[in-house]
């Protein structure tokens, strides 16, 4: 297991060091140490190792990842797991805004609370959060999943495409084009898995499921109000 | 983008360290804003009237400030210097002559009351802390600023943190798109901004409803209505400390809260060094909502 103490060594090298392991390291275990709330911690990981970040956060925490798993065990700033591409970003504390915006793919898992925006452009990431989530959260999202164990904040799915959005508590409000679909046998499986992987301790069946009405998706006339 | 902390002490025992904690969390935001840097602080004792004021000319503006002022009031005024600023301490009642006084000899004010006093400046926290010597200064509560200026002029007179009436003081990240209009308006209402800068308008509007009987909760619920634009606001009073963000919340903000303190910071990482933080309730507080406690 490699050991890195950022109260003693710069976040380029930190981050210079995760990004120079190979597909077939053996370094597979990293621990990072004092991060006291830095921006940009190991972000653009491109190999399958495990890092646990001890401690919060800033900006940007696990932006770009692809196949590395990386655990927090605190809290983190804007724009976790910003653009992801595959692999796994936990965190057991709260995110702020915008988590795993314009995410490509992989899990991202808030076993805290995420704020405002999450999701946002979401492109085929898988986002589960344990908590509520905050307002305009999966706006614009056009592919993969966002599952909100608690509540939901104002305009849930606002101008959304085709990402599945599932909500165990509350909603707030609906963007939109957003509402309410139904919950058919492979949403239930989907959500299964997806409960299962982020180790959620719910059942799909207490949670519904919003998707877009696709009426924004050319202009009419008729629907002029909703833009 | 600008950087904003603050720290609101519940027990007696860190009273000392306020001005120290204050430093280093302002320090640790200074990449979000390089332009000037402020900070407001409530000191352990109320007293007299004390007005911090400021002059790009020290040596010789407030060579013999206190004499000059004493007689005018007709009473003692003391007078202490710190770089550029100085803080004077006033009789009773002597607020308004004081004003004029200092105003006709071109001495700008930087803010008045019984508790707090206010240091700004152009230059980066670090500097500007030093210059003053923040850390060895003790108190209740205050606030600071670190500005990436926006709206108006890099000067003294347009860093953070605004006061506009007795121990009341405001910094802001954000910019106000409606502040020209609400300046005309608190304008006619008697709170009329100095400078363009689009905070004072809402340091000045915080006064107006102040005046008006609100408390400073109702005063904060006020500028969600009133005021236009991206914000998160946090003000001082002699005895209260408050937290709002616009409906849309773009800006960033995080508050901690333990038994003995509730900071605010636009970053995690500015309570990094605090006491206790690993134990603190983190949060991020809600779009249009108000947060405030008072002592």
């Amino acid at each position: 297991m490699q050991t890195i103490d950022m109260a003693t060594t710069p976040l380029r090298e930190l981050n210079a060091a995760l990004q120079a392991q190979a597909q077939q390291t053996n370094q597979t275990q990293w621990v990072i140490e004092n991060p006291r709330g830095a921006h940009a911690v190991a972000v653009g990981l491109d190999a399958p190792i495990e890092v646990t970040v001890k401690g919060s956060t800033g900006y940007y925490l696990g932006g770009m990842n692809k196949q590395a798993s990386v655990h927090v065990t605190g809290s983190t700033g804007p724009g976790v797991a910003e653009n992801m591409m595959s692999g796994t970003v936990v965190i057991e504390g709260d995110a702020s805004q915008y988590a795993g915006a314009t995410g490509h793919g992989g899990l991202l898992v808030i076993k805290g609370n995420a704020s405002s925006r999450c999701g946002i452009s979401m492109k085929g990431i898988d986002i589960v959060v344990h908590g509520n989530v905050g307002h305009m959260s999966a706006f614009m999202a056009q592919s993969g999943n966002l599952v909100v164990c608690g509540d939901a904040g104002d305009a849930l799915g606002d101008s959304l495409y085709e990402a599945r959005l599932f909500v165990r508590g509350s909603v707030k409000s609906l963007g939109a084009d957003c509402i309410e679909k139904e919950m058919r046998p492979e949403h239930l499986e989907i959500l299964r898995d997806l409960l299962a992987r982020a180790g959620a301790d719910a059942k799909p069946e207490e949670f519904k499921r919003y998707g877009s009405a696709r009426k924004l998706y050319n202009f009419h006339v008729d629907h002029a109000g909703a833009y | 983008m600008c950087g904003i902390v603050g720290l609101f002490l519940k027990k007696d025992d860190l009273r000392p360290q306020l001005g120290d904690m204050l430093t280093d969390m302002l320090i640790t935001m200074t990449d979000r804003g390089p332009d000037s840097a402020g900070i407001a602080i409530y000191g352990d004792e109320a007293g007299p009237l004390k007005m911090t004021v400021q002059s790009d000319a020290p040596a010789v503006d407030f060579a013999g400030l206190d004499v000059a002022l004493a007689g005018i009031l007709e009473a003692p005024v003391t007078m202490k210097v710190i770089d550029t600023h100085a803080v004077l301490s006033l009789p009773e009642g002597g607020e308004a002559a004081a004003r004029s006084f200092l105003d006709a000899r071109g001495i700008r004010i930087m803010g008045a009351g019984t508790s707090m006093e206010i240091f700004k400046e152009i230059g980066l926290p670090k500097d500007v802390a030093a210059r003053f010597g923040i850390r060895g200064m003790g108190g209740s509560h205050g606030i600071g600023h670190t500005r990436m200026a926006t709206e108006s002029a890099v000067t003294t007179m347009g860093a953070h943190p605004f006061s506009t009436s007795a121990d009341q003081c405001l910094v802001h990240n954000g910019s106000l798109s409606n502040h020209n209009q609400m300046r005309r308006r608190l304008t006619e209402k008697g709170f009329a901004p100095k400078t363009q800068n689009d905070t004072e308008v809402a340091a000045c509007y915080i006064s107006s409803r102040l005046a008006e009987g609100v408390n400073l909760g109702e005063a904060l619920e006020g500028t969600l209505e009133d005021l236009d634009g991206f914000f998160t606001f946090v003000v001082g009073t002699r005895n209260g400390f408050g937290v709002v963000r616009d409906p849309i919340a773009c800006k960033p903000a995080v508050m901690a809260e333990t038994e003995d303190y509730v900071a605010f910071g636009s970053e995690y990482r500015a309570f990094a060094k605090l006491p206790g933080i690993d134990a603190a309730r983190v949060w991020e507080p809600e779009p249009a909502t108000v947060y405030f406690w008072e002592r």
